[in-house]
């Protein structure tokens, strides 16, 4: 059944004190809506429930990309067209840029805003693995104040996230310290253009010496929540890349992975290719170690 | 509940339009049914075809996931804007030389996603354009046909406008 647009409230502020003043009156009662790529997909179906929306589309305050000298800093207003389109995040921290050009299309890219990706906190999301093995940090904004929090725990739940009810997302903060780094990142759909994950995982590695001295490991659609596979980095950490340590890597993975079966794929097609995304990362990061 | 109904504002090719309608509504129905401006199609009304692609404030947009509220202020070009003063833009004339168009449902978006393609990247390879239009489905040519229509657009850019109508159709 079709939505009825006469049943749902929208409102603009237009500035951010005023969105947050706005939560702050009635906490819970306002669901924020940036670029409509979730929202009025479910809009248009009659899934959506939200009876009073506030638009934070066409915010200066959200929309920004910034070079600071310890991290770059994205604004939950930024879109995926801004993240591809931006030079200093190609050169430093690619994959977030890579995810960015698989999300849906151009005309989803130049609405979808990484904020909006973020407290939607579907399983499959793109940007979020990148996210977690860049080791982000978030920042949440109210009329309270503000706080900062590591993304790795932002979600605490299938579709649930730490955000109280007067809060905003603010950014993201990715540390600058990854140029030396292995960075890994590949996605498996139905087809290379506007296909969901089926699976997804992205990685960041150190090797010194021949043993890995820093792993990172983060999957799509592995688990009920974008989550990082704390136990698989564990069984790698310290190990020099051996037919051993990968599979006992392979090992982890099938263990701590827990997929589902969905529409997409099935939990055993995930876990299968899951392992075998990591081990193409640690061949990978064997044949061309971390960059000098 | 009172949601009420808006006075929203902004530029559709070019000329200022006021409207008074459900902030919610989408921007697709504000063109068709207030505007009358009915060369954007609904195809899947969820963002995965592309036949509601119009361009707001330079950027390419489904237009069925754009609630109106969001264009207040905006300058929106649809299809009907692509041709001036009764000359068809040169993708117009490249889908009609190359047979781009079959049914017409999909040309709209698959008109405004290469305009957007074509303004960033003049001279595109098969593979940006293939890339330019991923979002856009089309069920009837195959998609060949329409990658050579952008193709052809791109290489013959800047024909005088009378060139343009003699060698059509």
């Amino acid at each position: 059944m079709r939505g009825n647009a006469e049943t749902h409230e929208l409102v603009a502020p237009g500035s951010l004190p005023a969105v947050l003043e706005l939560l702050a009156s009635e906490p819970g009662a306002w669901t924020p809506i940036a670029g409509g790529t979730e929202l009025m997909v479910a809009h248009a179906a009659g899934r959506l429930t939200a009876p009073r929306l506030v638009s934070l589309w066409g915010i200066p305050d959200l929309r920004f990309i910034e070079v600071r000298p310890e991290s770059i800093a994205i604004g939950a207003g930024a879109t995926f067209l801004d993240i591809r389109n931006h030079a200093g995040l190609a050169a430093e921290l690619p994959l977030i840029a890579k995810a960015a050009s698989w999300i849906g299309s151009i005309a989803n890219q130049s609405r979808a805003t990484i904020g909006g990706n973020l407290v939607n906190g579907s399983p499959a999301a793109d940007s979020s693995p990148t996210l977690l093995v860049y080791d982000a940090q978030i920042e949440l904004v109210s009329a309270r104040g503000s706080r900062r929090i590591p993304y790795s725990e932002f979600h605490t739940g299938y579709k649930s996230n730490a955000l109280a009810a007067d809060e905003l997302l603010f950014a993201v903060y990715l540390p600058r310290r990854f140029m030396r780094h292995k960075q890994y990142l590949r996605k498996v759909g139905t087809r290379r253009a506007m296909a969901i994950a089926k699976v997804a995982l992205a990685a960041t590695a150190l090797l010194v010496d021949g043993a890995v001295s820093e792993i990172r490991v983060a999957a799509a659609s592995l688990a009920p929540f974008p989550a990082r596979l704390y136990r698989t980095e564990a069984a790698m950490l310290g190990q020099p890349i051996t037919r051993k340590t990968i599979d006992e890597a392979r090992g982890s993975l099938l263990d701590e992975a827990r997929p589902i079966d969905d529409i997409r794929s099935t939990a055993e097609y995930r876990r299968r290719v899951g392992a075998n995304l990591l081990e193409e990362f640690l061949l990978e990061l064997k044949k061309e170690g971390s960059p000098k | 509940m009172s949601t009420g109904r808006p006075t929203i504002r902004f530029t559709v090719n070019g000329e200022v339009r006021t409207v008074q309608a459900p902030a919610m509504k989408r921007l697709l129905d504000v063109l068709r049914e207030d505007l009358h401006l009915t060369g954007t199609k609904e195809g899947c009304g969820e963002g995965e075809c592309g036949s509601c692609s119009v361009r707001m404030n330079g950027e390419l947009v489904n237009s069925c996931l754009v609630p109106v509220l969001q264009a207040e202020g905006a300058n929106v070009q649809t299809v009907e804007g692509l041709a001036s003063n009764g000359v068809l833009h040169p993708l117009q004339e490249a889908f009609l030389d190359c047979g781009g168009a079959q049914c017409g449902i999909c040309t709209p978006g698959m008109l405004m996603a290469a305009a957007q393609l074509l303004e960033h990247n003049p001279h595109p390879s098969l593979a940006e354009i293939r890339e330019g239009l991923a979002g856009n489905l089309c069920r009837c040519t195959g998609f060949m046909r329409i990658f050579e229509s952008v193709l052809a657009a791109a290489t013959h850019p800047a024909q005088p406008a009378s060139e343009q109508a003699a060698h059509a159709r």
